[in-house]
């Protein structure tokens, strides 16, 4: 039985890194999630979040950086934190040449279940399989192998849930019916979830608190409500000379509002009410101003921070 | 530990791919001996016609022990890449599947998962030997009966007495199980780096082939590695056959020509299984999961 304190995070990580020989996919990552969070971790295709999170599950080692999970180092308390994590990672693959059942079994009896037949075809009930319980997986839809993988994630009544993209390759109602599982999982349930996801509209609707990660890097961390508070937005601010109005903005009231600075921006985080107060201030800090633009929406946001507007100018070109 | 193996073992039998091997040593088995029962008169004057002006042999040579001796010197050759089928998928199969990354997040370390692993590929290898034995030497005696065992080599023959045969079996199936399992541990160490197992599978049988080539070949330059290539040892089961003289050139029952070189093999043989497992957990530990 791993205690932990309801004020201490169940999942703290710090200065990640994973390097694959040329490549950094994940550089000094640092976030933490509390228990009963639905953490949705965010970001686009390539940004680090898999990678992310198979180092959470032990797929991966670190380069650098310290996991913990339920208070205890990861790689020291490896199996007996994995005894409380159940995870599905992209695709639900199982042994296509087996049934659900069997499937299920297999898996249940790995994770040190007690496996009855009632507990088996109870959780398979769940998911709505119980009726295919004994056809081969090979004859499975994508949508019915990825409730086959939640509940091979839920059998040993795990207290963490990690699901990496799970919505990815099913058709509207399997993404309205993961989406309903998660709320039922943290609402009724009382679980951590952690969701990754690159489609914000999904952790949106889900995620209690977010992280934005962007090339390996912490782009942003907090809370959904306020991170998707429609009344908040991002101004994007050119200066003449960036550096000074950084330190000004620092200095002033502002500089709480402060965000990663991305290329030649400055983003500030504010109310709209806000922005003509911003506007005259920086007038009065003597700070030239080339451009004072807010973005208008959450989505518009992730995409200007992360890679996403790339691909909106590859089109638009 | 128990619980892990019947899993993997649950699995492999599970797989239709698995009895392909079960499947192609019935069909050859089956074949040699409906062409023995149907004309192996022919096939036994075919093998003495150098020799019947020298000696003389009364009895019957195509006995069950004969058709076994023919069966195995014929099958063993083949039987690695039966292995290799499973041996070599046992890791990259799971990775293929994308069943790797679900397992390795349950609560097992790595190093049973692959001893777990391993163990039921041994499993396997050991029953497709077993299965081997019933179908080449129980079955061969039911079919063509029991006598003495005539063996033609390069420079001379050997005489087996009967009674003096099937002990002998028993150790050369043994043996075989041995270097099949060496061939296993090969094809599970080459699992790890490939996400396919015609990879794997490939390699293995490269190196063997590679191997028996250089163990075969009578250039003084390879003789020096020539004893540390396991597959200069893997025909070892044959020494169990070759029986010592006395000095009148009478066969000494129960003997065995060279029992040390079957020691000595069996050692090299053992050494690459540890070797080749031991490297696999190595690997396997650092392995970065990403299929």
């Amino acid at each position: 039985m791993v205690l932990y304190n309801n004020m201490q995070p169940i999942v703290t990580v710090t200065g990640l890194t994973k390097q694959f020989k040329n490549l950094t996919a994940v550089q000094d990552l640092s976030f933490s999630v509390n228990e009963g969070d639905v953490y949705g971790f965010l970001g686009q295709n390539g940004a680090g979040k898999s990678t992310t999170i198979r180092m959470l599950l032990t797929l991966i080692a670190p380069t650098h950086g310290c996991i913990e999970i339920f208070g205890k180092e990861l790689t020291a308390n490896r199996n007996e934190i994995l005894s409380q994590i159940g995870a599905v990672i992209e695709k639900p693959d199982v042994y296509k040449y087996l049934s659900a059942y069997e499937n299920l079994k297999l898996f249940a009896r790995l994770s040190g279940v007690k496996v009855t037949e009632q507990l088996l075809m109870d959780q398979l009930e769940k998911v709505g399989l119980a009726s295919r319980a004994k056809d081969t997986v090979k004859t499975f839809s994508q949508g019915m192998k990825q409730r086959l993988g939640i509940a091979i994630a839920l059998v040993h009544d795990p207290k963490l849930i990690v699901l990496d993209e799970p919505t990815n390759g099913l058709d509207p109602q399997g993404i309205a019916d993961i989406r309903n599982l998660i709320l039922h999982l943290s609402r009724d349930l009382k679980k951590t979830v952690i969701v990754s996801s690159h489609l914000l509209s999904e952790i949106e609707q889900v995620a209690t608190r977010v992280l934005i990660i962007d090339r390996g890097k912490k782009i942003i961390e907090g809370n959904a409500a306020e991170l998707f508070d429609p009344s908040q937005t991002i101004v994007e601010l050119q200066t003449f000379d960036n550096g000074y109005a950084m330190e000004q903005l620092q200095l002033s009231v502002w500089g709480q509002h402060l965000q990663p600075q991305r290329d030649t921006a400055i983003l500030i985080k504010l109310d709209r009410q806000q922005i003509s107060q911003l506007h005259r201030d920086l007038v009065d800090m003597d700070i030239q101003v080339l451009s004072l633009q807010p973005r208008h929406s959450l989505e518009d946001y992730f995409l200007q921070v992360t890679s996403g507007n790339q691909h909106v100018d590859t089109y638009s070109n | 530990m128990w619980t892990l193996i019947q899993i993997e073992l649950f699995k492999i039998f599970r797989r239709p791919r698995t009895y392909i091997a079960f499947a192609a040593i019935t069909g050859l088995i089956g074949i040699i001996q409906f062409g023995l029962k149907l004309d192996g008169d022919s096939y036994v004057d075919f093998m003495m016609r150098d020799i019947t002006s020298s000696i003389t042999v009364e009895g019957k040579i195509l006995n069950g022990y004969q058709v076994c001796y023919i069966v195995l010197q014929v099958l063993l050759v083949h039987v690695p890449l039966l292995i290799a089928l499973v041996a070599a998928d046992m890791i990259s199969g799971e990775a293929n599947m994308g069943t790797l990354r679900i397992m390795l997040t349950k609560p097992i370390s790595r190093t049973r998962f692959l001893l777990a692993k391993f163990m039921a590929t041994i499993a396997y290898t050991l029953l497709l030997l077993v299965w081997l034995a019933v179908l080449a030497l129980f079955l061969n005696m039911i079919l063509f009966g029991t006598d003495d065992l005539f063996l033609l080599k390069s420079q001379y023959v050997v005489l087996l007495k009967k009674d003096d045969i099937f002990w002998r079996y028993l150790w050369a199936f043994g043996f075989a199980a041995l270097a099949m399992t060496t061939v296993a541990s090969l094809g599970f160490l080459f699992s790890l780096f490939a996400e396919n197992s015609i990879g794997p599978i490939v390699a293995t049988m490269s190196v063997i082939i590679f191997f028996t080539i250089l163990s075969t070949l009578n250039i003084p330059v390879f003789n020096k590695i020539k004893p540390f290539l396991f597959t200069t040892h893997m025909i070892g089961w044959k020494e169990f056959f070759d029986i010592k003289v006395n000095d009148a050139n009478e066969a000494i029952v129960g003997s065995i020509q060279n029992p040390q070189k079957i020691i000595n093999s069996a050692v090299v043989l053992v050494i690459h299984i540890i070797g080749f497992f031991t490297a696999s957990v190595l690997i396997f530990k650092k392995k970065d999961v990403l299929s």
